[in-house]
């Protein structure tokens, strides 16, 4: 028995009896056959994987449910199972989330996505969640309601859920878990049946921890480099330290003297596929029986590598490169925005303000490095795959072994970190290539010196501002000038878009200064560049942030009046491309970290106290820093974050995801950067990429979220942008030394 | 595949003697393990590879980052810089091991629930090993003592990290006096 209810216009949500009296509410592709698709093999036993649904319930009550989207540390795998959970009114208590995997099915050999987009930590999986993921739990309480009213003998209208319950006004209950068998065999409503209103949630808004927390902390959550299949062996690769260059000799005779060395084979990148989906350089890979026996062979391994053209690359070159075209007069790649007339303003100046910020290459440096369980026969291909984006996984498994697209089960375990380094696949590309050269099931593994050397890095840049201030201290003319390798060079993205991966047409001031103009200049450089997480306001937003401190400072003014003067009254500001930035909304976030740091004092503290504000796609942000100097020792001693992002599905996950990104953004920001020496990164180890250790950062991160009642939007990377401008405002308040250049720690160092 | 079984826990009882294969004699987790392969292999890639004991993460070659700590003998250990020559007769406890028989959780397991401090996971472990090893060595830490942990985390969880040590060492006191 099944029915289905409209979902969208091409997913149909779909009702089926599992074995067992479970109701199952899930999605088929609207393109599938009129039969019911066959029931997976494994949704009839307690198999996590293969799923396909979202909701599950069982007759002793257990509520399972799929979480679409990859989760690497935003907590989407509790906050989408909790929009689910609340529609259904279901006791969290006994709720199961399981990670869904990739949806796909055939459609005549193309792929057709059962869930719709699959992708994680870009952003969007809350507002896409919130669109769409409700309708499935309301289904299912529909459903249950339904089949409680025919057990009860009351009219459905008159019946409330509660807690996996049915309540009826008389007093009798009955559980989900007895109601299941019976909903499945209900034929679902034409339409879908409303979402509640919100006087009536009663899980979203309120705090949860992370749903597989008991799981993490007694090591019981298997990360995909914690799949096993009985029989695979294990790849590690010496990748060539240049993307573009070669193999210049090979002797594999000790590897292979290593008993449990099985094979010492050679990838090479496909040069007609763009970056992410083919190998990322040429490589040696060595294959063994265990990862103990692949390292001693890699170890063992006696390579040389030819450089290509990359061979001659400097980030300390492309750095001056960067800096004489901005001081030239040549035009720009990309004149990307352009408000009344800068020039003409600029003739009138009363007051000139003009500087240059450098920001560094940067790694993704994920903790759970790249790897990949891959098993392949002639008719199906199955893989774990620590990925951002599965449908992206696919395309990439499709094109090297030809299965159609339902053979092809692509299984996304809880992730080690993403920050966009998991939005390209060629290590999913590598595992694929060395199990068919095997023909074997095969695990690939990148120690860390592989991650850190063979990454798409983010772009080293160079800002250099003027701003034209009034008599009144307006800011009359606000010209940016940007120079940086764009990351989606070769991504097939045409030229004159290259642009919006380094800044953004309506990032902050524009639209709140009457000439403004904002410039970019193309770098071109080899070095492998691609998506990170924030990108592109946390480079922008460090610059652009720091450089109004340097107005205030000019004007020998509060910062905080510059910011509130330059935003200005209570108004809707228009976006290019749509929508509004609320001034209001963006004063109350300001105002907010102001006056819980104290901002009162900010004249008179020893301490220096410095302040930051951004907006990101429809949220608001803002952070306050008060750091100590004594002699060398910078400590950062409170940091205050507000945020405005609509509706707070889950308090407390929110919380965690602003304290966790402003204290990544301070780990950036303090003492990170990747350098290219004759086209080889510097940097291999945590030792000369360190991350933040406990003691450089805050004790606590103190964290605001206003109140919302819009539609909600992702909060992820939110706190990023924000926070290193603050901390840099709050130095050069404590110790006169404005840093213009990042890792801040080297350069106020070196300044002081 | 060259690994090894894991042998099962010795009791005294058996009556038919196995033939003894010479090897490194250790407990993981109160279980009684005998390896015997390459002395060389760390300590990581046995419990990985060989006992799929996946809660403990790799992190770097060189144990930087903390991702790969146990207790050997109560001390936080990197996993990956001890090779299983140097565990005979040693006792391992990983964080398999930190509950007890019983599935109750170590009141610093509860801690980091409570506190939510976690991002990814993929840490976790290394910071519950390094955190269960200052407490056994400080029964209340002070913000300095909690400032010498080597983890990394990129997810930013230091400062829940930080609430949760504290929180457990308020419960493990109380505990300790009821």
């Amino acid at each position: 028995m099944s029915g289905e209810a409209g979902l969208s216009r091409r997913r149909f949500l779909q009702v089926i009896a599992g074995t067992a009296g479970a109701l199952i509410v899930g999605v088929r592709a609207a393109t599938a056959t009129a039969t019911d698709a066959p029931v997976p093999l494994d949704m009839l036993g307690d198999a996590l994987y293969g799923l396909g649904l979202y909701v599950r319930i069982d007759a002793d009550g257990t509520v399972l449910i799929g979480a679409r989207d990859p989760d690497t540390g935003t907590g989407v795998a509790t906050s989408l199972p909790r929009i689910i959970a609340d529609e259904l009114d279901a006791d969290w208590q006994h709720v199961r989330v399981v990670p869904l995997g990739l949806g796909v099915t055939n459609g005549n050999g193309e792929p057709r996505w059962m869930y719709g987009q699959q992708v994680g930590g870009t952003g969007n999986s809350m507002p896409r969640a919130w669109r769409d993921l409700r309708a499935a739990g309301a289904l299912a309480r529909w459903l249950l309601i339904q089949a409680a009213a025919q057990q009860l003998g009351v009219p459905a209208d008159r019946l409330r859920t509660e807690k996996s319950m049915v309540i009826s006004p008389d007093g009798r209950r009955l559980r989900y878990g007895e109601l299941a068998a019976a909903a499945a065999k209900i034929a679902p409503p034409q339409n879908p049946p409303a979402t509640k209103t919100p006087d009536r949630y009663t899980l979203i808004g309120q705090p949860a921890g992370d749903a597989n927390a008991r799981d993490i902390v007694t090591g019981q959550t298997p990360y995909s480099l914690d799949q096993h299949f009985g029989d695979a062996v294990v790849a590690v690769l010496a990748h060539c330290p240049w993307p573009d260059g070669q193999l210049d000799g090979l002797d594999s005779a000790d590897a292979l003297a290593i008993k449990g060395v099985l094979k010492v084979i050679e990838l090479k990148p496909d040069p007609k596929l763009p970056p992410g989906q083919t190998v990322i350089a040429p490589a040696v890979a060595v294959i063994a029986e265990t990862t103990w026996l692949a390292l001693q062979g890699r170890r063992a391994l006696k390579l040389s590598w030819k450089p290509g053209a990359s061979g001659n690359e400097n980030t300390g070159a492309l750095e001056q490169q960067a800096t004489s075209l901005l001081n030239s007069d040549s035009a720009p790649t990309t004149r990307v925005r352009d408000d009344g007339d800068v020039e003409k303003a600029g003739r009138k100046a009363a007051r000139r303000v003009e500087a240059t910020y450098y920001q560094p290459w940067l790694a993704h440096a994920v903790s759970e490095p790249m790897n990949c369980l891959v098993r392949l026969d002639k008719t199906s291909a199955t893989l774990y795959v620590p990925t951002q984006s599965p449908q992206q996984a696919w395309t990439v498994v499709q094109r090297l072994t030809g299965l159609l697209p339902d053979q092809i089960d692509i299984r996304v375990p809880r992730i080690g970190g993403g920050y966009g380094r998991r939005l390209d696949h060629d290590y999913v590309a590598e595992a694929v290539l060395l199990a068919q050269a095997i023909d074997k099931p095969l695990r690939l593994f990148w120690p860390r010196d592989e991650d850190l050397t063979h990454d798409y890095y983010r772009s080293g840049c160079v800002h250099k501002f003027n701003a034209i201030v009034d008599s009144k201290r307006h800011i009359l003319a606000w010209n940016q000038r940007l120079a940086s390798a764009s990351a989606l060079t070769g991504r097939g993205i045409s030229s004159d878009r290259l642009w919006t991966s380094e800044v953004d047409l309506n990032q902050l001031p524009a639209g709140f200064v009457p000439n403004y103009r904002s410039d970019w200049f193309s770098l071109t450089s080899s070095i492998p560049r691609g998506p990170h997480r924030g990108m592109p306001h946390i480079t922008n937003a460090f610059a652009v942030d720091s450089f109004i401190d340097e107005i205030a400072h000019a004007l020998k003014e509060d910062p905080l009046d510059t910011r509130l003067r330059l935003i200005g009254e209570p108004r809707l500001v228009p976006l290019q491309g749509g929508g509004a930035i609320d001034t209001a909304r963006l004063v109350n976030v300001l105002k907010l970290v102001a006056d819980r740091i104290s901002w009162k004092d900010w004249l008179r503290s020893v301490n220096g106290l410095g302040i930051a504000c951004w907006y990101v796609d429809g949220a608001y942000v803002a952070h306050a820093v008060e750091v100590s100097m004594q002699g060398e020792q910078l400590t950062i001693q409170r940091v205050v974050c507000a945020v405005d992002v609509g509706r707070v599905i889950n308090p407390m996950g929110l919380e965690g995801q602003i304290a966790g990104a402003t204290l990544d953004a301070l780990s950036n920001t303090l003492n990170l950067a990747i350098t290219v020496k004759d086209g080889k990164v510097q940097q291999s180890n945590w030792k000369d990429y360190p991350l933040a250790s406990m003691a450089q950062l805050p004790k606590t991160v103190e964290v605001i979220t206003v109140p919302g009642e819009g539609d909600p939007i992702g909060a992820s990377f939110l706190a990023m942008p924000s926070a290193a401008p603050a901390l840099a405002n709050a130095v050069f308040r404590v110790s006169a030394v404005r840093v213009r250049r990042l890792p801040l720690m080297k350069e106020l160092l070196r300044l002081l | 595949m060259a690994q090894d079984p894991a042998a099962p826990a010795i009791h005294e009882t058996d009556i038919t003697p196995a033939s003894v294969r010479p090897g490194i004699d250790l407990q993981i987790n109160g279980e009684h393990f005998r390896h015997t392969g390459d002395p060389q292999m760390p300590l990581l890639w046995y419990l990985r590879d060989v006992l799929r004991l996946d809660g403990t993460k790799y992190g770097g070659e060189h144990g930087e980052g903390g991702a790969d700590l146990v207790l050997v003998d109560g001390k936080a250990t990197s996993a990956i810089g001890v090779p299983m020559g140097k565990l005979a007769d040693k006792q391992v406890v990983t964080v398999e091991g930190l509950a007890d028989a019983k599935g109750v959780l170590h009141p610093l397991q509860q801690a980091f629930i409570d506190e939510d401090a976690i991002g990814c996971g993929y840490c976790t472990p290394g910071w519950l090993i390094a955190s269960m090893d200052l407490l056994n060595r400080r029964k209340d830490p002070s913000d300095s003592d909690i400032d010498t942990l080597p983890n990394l985390c990129r997810c930013g969880c230091q400062t829940r990290v930080r609430s949760a040590i504290k929180r457990a060492a308020a419960s493990m006191k109380q505990g300790a006096k009821a």
